[in-house]
């Protein structure tokens, strides 16, 4: 057991270190990360002068969730990228056989090789978009260190959430040999219901409700709130985080019902 | 063969294809990929798997790894099935596929190994033995810390070739190992095949298309196609069933205008079309002595030389037995 949490840290690391050798890639995205920001930022103000405490937020609040959004956007492929298009073609040119022939659990590797590459994204994407902005506009950063660890942890959970939908979005490939189609439907998806666009605290009633409820709000809109002290006390931070796990664990278990049904059609049809 | 390590028994792969017929109807129908195989190897041997494209080599040989199912038939590798217990065979095999890779693409080569280690449990020591045996006789050491997209093909082979190794495989795949190879990598690799079956009696079976693989390493060959075992038996005997005879080599020229055949000494004209002439040559003679002859006699415009290859023995054992 001890092994093999050793291993998915071998590859996890090697996933962070795969990331890190693209300099200029980063360098470009923390550039995009930045403008976007200014950009999101200047609509917000906007629509929050308009309407003071729409979703409950006021404007620093809004202005935090508008550059924490753009620090977390790489790392949690919000707005696509990460591994599920090398996965589809892994599975379209058939190298895929060589990852199904190693002594090690598919889904576990890929989780591994992208939680390295998205705590590499944090780190190199993330940091400086954040702190541009927190020079920019006025925040409403929290100065207890308690909430940023609960926020580390959201963001954690966050993570495995978006690794878990992403890869029955990679898993798709085994059916339909172009997955260009599901990935763009995938992106879009997350782009609204992660809170990505408008926070989902903006949406009203039913809707709202609903909305919140989805896997997509644990990528984004939990972190967020989490990060905002909207969540009172210790047991709504614990009710956020169980709500994030829960859905990692109920889509990482579809996703391994995917998997094996991939799996067995491959192994029955040929690749 | 008491000591069988690796053992077919009427193994078949039937795939359905589905095909669009029309707009609405799919039809399907069934291809045998692999069509009833029995064969054995035995431990330390070094045996030569070869057919025409399509003809089932990979589909065995991935059966033989657990990743396909057998259709029909009974498989065993090192006693376990390996369909059933992939997990488990997998620290008893390696593979490489030539034309695919386990190593990581944007990281040092390096890196790949540790990975292997982990995968495969291997302790410290005994990994640095055979990391250390692999670097010097594969040439790797330069290597170690390029990135493996930075690799040419050579490199890479030879990079694959070793991760395949540091767990102590009782047995070696390999599929294509030599393919798209330039001559000096192809003997690299050979070389270190040979050594690799002498010293530690690693069991290989390989697929390829390069006659001179079987040649220089296997003394046994195994002919598939049509997914069903044409010939088993040592390279020798396929030259007795005339399909290899001594084995050519073929010097394709371009001369200015068509000509009758022409005549060179040590070589005979096979094929004529055009101003296109093929000759072929006993595949241990120098082709330069030819090409000056040629030159000398004929106006040449053009040449290049052609290995024997797979395809050409399957041909001629076809046209031997017919």
């Amino acid at each position: 057991m001890r092994r093999r949490v050793r291993l998915y840290l071998a590859v996890a690391a090697g996933g962070f270190r795969r990331y890190a050798t693209y300099g200029t890639a980063t360098a470009a995205g923390v550039f995009t990360n930045t403008v976007f920001g200014f950009i999101v930022a200047y609509t917000y103000i906007a629509l929050w002068d308009e309407r003071p405490g729409l979703g409950g937020y006021d404007q620093a609040q809004a202005l935090t969730f508008v550059w924490v959004s753009q620090s977390l956007l790489a790392a949690g492929a919000l707005i696509g990228g990460g591994f599920q298009e090398e996965l589809q073609e892994r599975i379209r040119t058939g190298d895929i056989a060589v990852d199904l022939y190693r002594p090690a659990d598919l889904q576990m590797w890929w989780l591994a090789a992208d939680l390295g590459r998205a705590g590499f994204q944090l780190l190199g994407r993330g940091v400086v978009p954040l702190v541009a902005g927190a020079l920019a506009f006025p925040l409403a950063l929290p100065v207890d260190p308690l909430r940023w660890l609960l926020f580390l942890v959201s963001v954690l959970l966050a993570l495995v959430v978006s690794f878990a939908l992403r890869y029955m979005v990679g898993l798709v490939a085994f059916w339909l040999m172009d997955g260009a189609g599901v990935n763009i439907m995938a992106t879009v998806t997350s782009i609204f219901f992660s809170g990505m666009l408008l926070p989902l605290t903006v949406f009203p009633g039913g809707f709202g409700e609903f909305v919140r409820a989805l896997p997509w709000s644990a990528m984004l809109q939990v972190p967020l709130d989490v990060l905002l002290g909207r969540h009172a006390g210790a047991g709504g931070a614990a009710e956020a985080l169980g709500f994030q796990a829960g859905w990692a664990l109920v889509l990482l278990g579809a996703g391994r019902l995917l998997q094996s049904a991939a799996t067995r059609k491959v192994v029955v049809q040929g690749g | 063969m008491a000591d069988a390590l690796i053992s077919l028994d009427g193994v078949e792969k039937v795939f359905d294809v589905r095909r669009r017929v029309s707009l609405m109807r799919r039809e399907k129908h069934r291809v045998r990929a692999v069509d009833g195989i029995s064969f054995e190897v035995a431990r330390g041997e070094m045996v030569g798997y070869i057919g025409p494209n399509g003809a089932g080599k990979s589909t065995t040989i991935k059966m033989l790894t657990g990743i396909l199912t057998p259709s029909g038939g009974r498989l065993r590798v090192a006693g376990i099935d390996p369909a059933r217990e992939r997990m488990r065979l997998a620290h008893r095999i390696g593979v490489v596929f030539g034309q695919r890779t386990t190593l990581w693409w944007d990281l040092p080569l390096k890196d790949s190994y540790g990975l292997m280690r982990r995968l495969y449990r291997v302790p410290r020591a005994r990994f640095e033995e055979n990391l250390e045996r692999c670097v010097d006789r594969l040439d790797l050491a330069e290597l170690l810390d390029v990135p493996v997209r930075q690799l040419s093909l050579g490199q890479r082979m030879r990079g694959d070739i070793a991760a395949a190794l540091l767990h102590d495989p009782e047995v070696l795949y390999l599929d294509e190992p030599t393919i798209g190879l330039d001559v000096v990598s192809k003997a690299k690799v050979r070389g270190f095949l040979r050594q690799l079956n002498e010293e530690l009696g690693t069991t290989v079976l390989l697929t390829t298309h390069d006659l001179q693989d079987i040649e220089q390493l296997c003394e046994r060959v195994m002919v598939i196609d049509h997914g069903r075992l044409m010939y088993d038996g040592p390279l020798g005997g396929l030259h007795t069933a005339g399909a290899v005879g001594e084995s050519e080599r073929t010097l394709v020229v371009d001369l200015e205008r068509e000509l009758a055949p022409i005549s060179v000494a040590g070589a005979r004209v096979v094929k004529v079309e055009g101003p296109r002439q093929w000759l072929a040559f006993p595949a241990g003679a120098s082709a330069a002595p030819l090409v000056a002859a040629v030159a000398a006699d004929y106006p040449l415009v053009d040449l290049s030389v052609r290995e024997p290859d797979i395809e050409d023995v399957i041909a001629r054992m076809y046209a031997g037995r017919g």
